[in-house]
């Protein structure tokens, strides 16, 4: 054999390689989905969803946990949108680049890495105990906001650095300000990403479990919530606590929630997937 | 032939009655410049040493130099687009029509609507072209539509871009071919009506026949306009330049009328550079 045909045979070695760590990931995934699916397919109906949770299994819904989750959602996503996009403008657009902005830049990178629980923990000393709101849906909303604020933060910051500088260039050229600067063109310029960042993050928070169950979130609620102030669970502390039931009808149940929760998060990344490829396209 | 020749002499005397409509659609506007005393410095690096100039209205002015000679920084201090570079720190004044445009009350987005720039690589904005033109208006507050409607249409025909684009104002400007683009942008700067405008080596990212297009463009702009531009090309600062300033790490080494800048320069070093014997 000579160094060209071994070269060519470390080639195709290093492909199968690669195909194979490729495939590991795939398979386990599509082995776990297909699982569930052979569960809790069966178990999913209109009743399913609308039902509230009973001590039958087969009389149990995810209604509560559902509506609860979505509240979270809502609430996350009405908390954390504004102040993270706010936080990564000014950290981009406006702050001086000095040792302190280093800083805060090493920081928030760090917390986008602290583990959910101590998110959690904040959350129930600040906003269930100080704050005074109980185990209620904002006292989660904000913890969860916290939690992935960090996220959309980096994440819209990468979005405007991506805007050319030339764009900011002709705009002041013009005779504008900073702030119409911002406004007319780098927003919408990099509009896409940052929303395909926050969306990544609510769906990331949407999946959340640890940090709620500090905070209180509730296993068994009998009603879905009707304002902010009131008690809730969501769809991974369901399924927490119906995969933690002897009978086999719960695990069904859990399997059939799994597929739900798994349904929204692949819409939302979904979703985001699209705007990033919008946004791609324009610039090109 | 001689049929020919009355055809050909029409065509000529068209394109310029065109030429000559087209101009008359602003007003003269050109300002008057005045740099003296300029020092600059990025952090520890002095970027200018000490520079005086004064440049007369409705002129066409190239800056020539090698590359960071500081001709483009000098560019920038007409405009203050050096403001937002970190560590950025000047001496001196510059004066427009009297007034120094460093002083600490100045409004700086007010200055930029008299000093418009043209950069070296077309930067449209990703909107479309009609958005493009209209732009520095809107952003002054300005909603009178058939106002905008009117001065874009009178800033593409300067730029002459209007015969191609009218039909397709709202597409894209990300569609035009880079020539049209930098006329677009051209365009963009006139329509703010602005009385000084800086070009930075506007032609290096074009083809010749846009380069040419452009050329032609800044020579009847100055009738209307003092305008300044910063390029590497010799021939063009010789084709459309009134004068010629030349820079040298920081300096000016000569400014003079082109023509004697190009003929019979005062100093070797001026000749060494635009004969090409260094840079």
């Amino acid at each position: 054999m000579n160094s060209i045909q071994k070269n060519r045979l470390k080639d195709q070695l290093f492909k199968i390689w690669g195909i194979a760590c490729t495939l590991i990931g795939l398979v386990l995934l599509a082995v776990f989905i297909g699982d569930i699916l052979i569960d809790g397919l069966r178990r999913i109906d209109w009743s399913f969803i609308t039902n509230l949770p009973s001590r039958k299994a087969e009389k149990s819904g995810i209604y509560t946990a559902l509506m609860g989750s979505i509240w979270i959602l809502l609430l996350t996503t009405i908390v954390a949108f504004p102040l993270g996009v706010a936080a990564g403008v000014y950290l981009e657009e406006y702050a001086k680049k000095n040792r302190f902005s280093a800083l805060l830049e090493i920081n928030i990178s760090n917390l986008a890495g602290v583990p959910s629980i101590i998110y959690g923990l904040l959350g129930l000393e600040v906003f269930v105990r100080i704050m005074g709101l109980g185990a209620s849906v904002l006292a989660g909303a904000l913890t969860l906001s916290l939690l992935i604020l960090p996220i959309i933060i980096v994440a819209t910051r990468e979005a405007i650095k991506a805007v050319p500088q030339s764009i900011r260039d002709a705009s002041y050229a013009l005779g504008a300000s900073k702030w119409q600067t911002i406004r007319n063109q780098i927003l919408p310029a990099s509009g896409g990403g940052i929303l395909t960042g926050v969306i990544l993050a609510l769906s990331r928070a949407v999946g959340e479990t640890a940090p709620l169950i500090v905070v209180g979130a509730l296993a068994y609620v009998p009603f879905a919530p009707s304002n902010p102030l009131d008690e809730f669970s969501v769809l991974p502390i369901q399924i927490f606590n119906w995969i933690s039931r002897p009978q086999h009808g719960f695990i069904e149940n859990a399997a059939a929630a799994i597929i739900i929760l798994l349904l929204i998060t692949f819409v939302m990344n979904g979703i985001a997937v699209y705007f990033r490829n919008k946004w791609q396209k324009k610039w090109k | 032939m001689a049929k020919e020749m009355e055809i050909k002499m029409s065509k000529i005397k068209t394109e310029t009655f065109n030429k000559a409509k087209k101009l008359d659609l602003v007003e003269n506007h050109a300002a008057r410049i005045e740099a003296k005393g300029i020092k600059v410095w990025y952090d520890d690096f002095n970027a200018i040493k000490g520079i005086n100039m004064e440049i007369k209205p409705n002129t066409v002015t190239a800056f020539i130099g090698p590359s960071g000679c500081g001709k483009s920084t000098f560019l920038r201090l007409f405009n203050r687009m050096n403001d937002y570079v970190e560590g950025f720190r000047m001496e001196g004044k510059i004066k427009i029509n009297g007034e120094n445009v460093y002083k600490n009350n100045v409004n700086v987005e007010e200055l930029r609507k008299e000093v418009g720039m043209v950069f070296q690589k077309p930067n449209p904005f990703p909107k479309s072209i009609f958005e493009n033109v209209a732009y520095g208006l809107k952003i002054q507050g300005i909603k009178d539509k058939k106002f905008i409607n009117e001065r874009v249409e009178k800033a593409l025909r300067q730029a002459d871009l209007w015969e191609e684009v009218k039909d397709n104002l709202k597409k894209s400007a990300l569609a035009l071919s880079g020539g049209q683009q930098q006329r677009l942008c051209i365009a963009r700067t006139l329509a703010v009506e602005p009385s000084i405008i800086l070009m930075d080596e506007p032609t290096s990212a074009l083809d010749p026949i846009s380069t040419a297009k452009i050329e032609d463009l800044i020579f009847s702009l100055k009738e209307k306009y003092t305008v300044i531009i910063v390029t590497h090309n010799m021939q063009q600062a010789s084709r459309i330049s009134d004068y010629t300033a030349f820079f040298y790490i920081g300096d000016l080494i000569e400014f003079d009328k082109t023509k004697k800048i190009f003929t019979n320069p005062a100093e070797k070093q001026t000749e060494n550079y635009i004969t090409g014997r260094f840079g």
